[in-house]
């Protein structure tokens, strides 16, 4: 695979800032980079202004885009202040630029027939879901959605994605909204209930394997977004690979920024953290 | 400014010459490919390729890698194709680019860098061969060779009886050695034509909600600013030693300042490795702001301000 060819480099500008829950949503100015991106898509973000001792980008899926409006193209991020990073980012105010890389790494692939989709999302990895569901329903899909976190801050389900659905469960592990308990606990309900042809996820890592798991047993595809630590976003460093089951069936360690984010679920080796699985094309001898 | 049409900023490593002195850092451009999307890839000197081996590596476990003040760690592992496979796709690729070529070549062995030699014999379109020797020798219980004067010179003698006069070899080096100048001296009479300087320096970060290393190999090389004035250093003691040989430069280059600083201790040319990650596009900032900063203390001609740090005080 090769970089997404519609990816561009650019300065833009911060047109909105709003603290929501654990998040920030900011909305950003970025010209003709709006009309290139497509759900799934993400965006890599240069921290830190000049001469910061931050020197990798950070990588941010995109929520959503418009075309034009008062500035222009505009494109959206849903941002949890974790590390210095990313706070330095939900810190800036109105009209400061950031440099901008986007849209980078694959998309979620939209069937050619309408089908019943459930849509899993954790955390902030709800976010490219909603325009993904937008999508889904245009194209005559039913779509139904889960969101799940540790606490209720931490759901992100703005009222018009909420609309956008057809059925929409929360859970958190501490029960401060909707069912207590892990998003897995409710797939299989949904799973009958709705009749699901097709999972679409994105979250942590454990949930995204978890869900694999699930959609493995009801025979289901499963399309997922991964989250692996990138230097660089735009494949040139090889720090964001995954063990993956490339079209001849032999496992490569694939970069999850070109390949990726979005993956088919039955073609990651998953819980291979720190190993490189058996049969990995190119293992080590010893 | 009035003279920046005449500005000559050609560079040459013995009788290759390249059109200007910024090339990419092995390991930090992918196949070339990627960063097209960004830049031309002949507006750079050449671009410098990940290390090959000569079978297919699938690398480290991850993570792999770790931000650290001013720069990170990275444990790849050499992950690559294997030399067959680069041969066929890689190359042609940047061919076809109109990109001048350095293929960076590794080995587990002296007898990997005689085959990987080998098969680089009368392939077009390569400007040069960069010979990474910081890697574990299987047959010395996994010692670097770069820290080992003995199969430095081993793995060099190899690849130069094997390319005889047809590419100019340059050695890339290990700052993580007592003396790198003795080093540098023992890779030279060896037969490298020039020296890359420097590779990154071993580190590790623990996690300490983990408790652990952080990195899946454990250790993972540091690069970017935090190791700039270490290869200042280096560059300016080996050139101090062996003025006419030239050297490849790197090390936290981020901008044309940075670049300026390695080209006066002694740096023929200037490789912009992490540099990349936090911006496709530093390769091309780098190169212009280097051209004005030369320019603007009256250069002339690049190959002028190679070195001039070392100019006597009355001069
Ligand atoms: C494809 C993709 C999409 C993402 N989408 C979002 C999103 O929509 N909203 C959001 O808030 N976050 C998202 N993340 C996670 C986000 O990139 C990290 O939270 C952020 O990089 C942390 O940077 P920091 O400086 O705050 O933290 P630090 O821990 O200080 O970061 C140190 C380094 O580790 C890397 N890093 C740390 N955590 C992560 C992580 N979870 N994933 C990737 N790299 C990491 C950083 O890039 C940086 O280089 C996404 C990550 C990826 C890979
Ligand atoms: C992710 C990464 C991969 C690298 N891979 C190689 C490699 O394959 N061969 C090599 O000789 N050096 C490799 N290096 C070292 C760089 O080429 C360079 O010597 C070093 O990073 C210092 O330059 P910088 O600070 O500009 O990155 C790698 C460095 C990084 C960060
Ligand atoms: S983040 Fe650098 S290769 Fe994927």
């Amino acid at each position: 695979m090769n970089i997404n060819r519609r990816a561009q480099q650019r300065s833009v500008e911060i047109v909105s800032n709003k603290k929501i829950g654990a998040y920030h949503h900011m909305v950003f100015a970025v010209g003709d980079m709006a009309l290139h991106a497509l759900p799934g898509n993400f965006v890599a973000i240069s921290v830190g202004g000049p001469g910061s001792s931050m020197v990798l980008r950070r990588a941010f899926a995109i929520y959503r885009t418009h075309d034009r409006g008062n500035y222009g193209g505009t494109l959206e991020l849903v941002v949890a202040p974790h590390g210095q990073g990313s706070r330095w980012l939900t810190a800036l105010p109105m009209h400061a630029t950031v440099d901008m890389v986007g849209p980078l790494g694959t998309n979620f692939g939209i069937p050619t027939e309408p089908v019943n989709a459930l849509l899993v999302g954790g955390g902030y990895g709800s976010a490219p879901l909603f325009g993904l569901a937008e999508l889904l329903k245009e194209n005559g899909c039913r779509v139904d959605m889960v969101l799940g976190a540790s606490s209720a801050g931490k759901i992100y389900a703005p009222l018009e994605g909420k609309r956008a659905v057809n059925s929409m469960t929360v859970t958190t592990d501490d029960g401060s909204a909707g069912t207590k308990g892990q998003v897995i606990s409710v797939l299989p309900g949904l799973i009958e209930r709705y009749n699901i042809e097709i999972i679409y996820s994105c979250g942590p890592m454990p949930m995204l394997a978890a869900v694999q798991e699930v959609a493995q047993k009801f025979g289901i595809i499963h399309q997922c977004a991964v989250e692996e630590a990138m230097a660089c976003g735009i494949g040139v460093c090889m720090t964001c690979v995954i063990p993956l089951r490339d079209a001849n069936g032999e496992i490569r360690m694939s970069r999850s920024c070109i390949d990726g984010p979005v993956m088919d679920g039955a073609n990651v080796i998953w819980n291979s953290k720190g190993e490189i699985p058996k049969g990995t094309v190119g293992e080590p001898h010893v | 400014m009035s003279h920046m049409s005449n500005f000559d900023f050609a560079t040459s490593f013995n009788n290759t010459s390249f059109p200007n002195p910024i090339f990419t850092a092995s390991g930090c451009a992918g196949s070339g490919k990627e960063l097209s999307q960004f830049f031309p890839l002949n507006e750079i000197g050449a671009i410098v390729t990940k290390s090959i081996m000569v079978k297919a590596r699938s690398g480290r476990p991850t993570p792999r890698m770790a931000e650290t003040p001013s720069g990170m760690l990275n444990s790849i592992g050499l992950q690559g194709p294997g030399i067959d496979q680069f041969l066929a796709e890689d190359i042609p690729f940047l061919i076809k680019a109109g990109s001048r070529i350095i293929v960076s070549i590794a080995g587990e062995s002296v007898d990997d860098y005689g085959s990987l030699a080998r098969r680089l014999r009368g392939v077009p379109g390569l400007s040069a061969v960069e010979v990474n020797i910081s890697c574990p020798n299987v047959e010395s219980r996994g010692q670097v060779f770069a820290c080992d004067p003995i199969a430095s010179r081993a793995v060099v003698e190899v690849v130069r009886r094997t390319l005889g006069g047809e590419l100019p070899i340059i050695v890339k080096l290990s700052p993580d050695v007592t003396d790198i100048v003795a080093i540098a001296g023992e890779v030279i009479s060896a037969g490298a034509d020039g020296l890359a300087l420097i590779n990154t320096l071993l580190g590790m970060v623990i996690d300490i909600d983990l408790m652990r290393p952080k990195l899946g190999g454990k250790t993972g090389g540091l690069s970017g600013p935090a190791i700039r004035p270490i290869a200042v250093r280096a560059i300016y003691q080996v050139h101090q030693a062996f003025p006419k040989v030239p050297i490849l430069g790197m090390g936290g280059v981020t901008n044309g300042r940075d670049a300026l600083e390695l080209v006066l201790a002694g740096a023929s040319g200037v490789s912009i490795g992490t540099a990349t990650f936090g911006n496709p596009s530093a390769l091309m900032s780098v190169k212009e702001e280097l051209k004005s900063l030369l320019i603007a203390r009256g250069f002339s001609s690049f190959k002028d301000a190679v070195g001039h740090a070392h100019r006597s005080e009355n001069e």
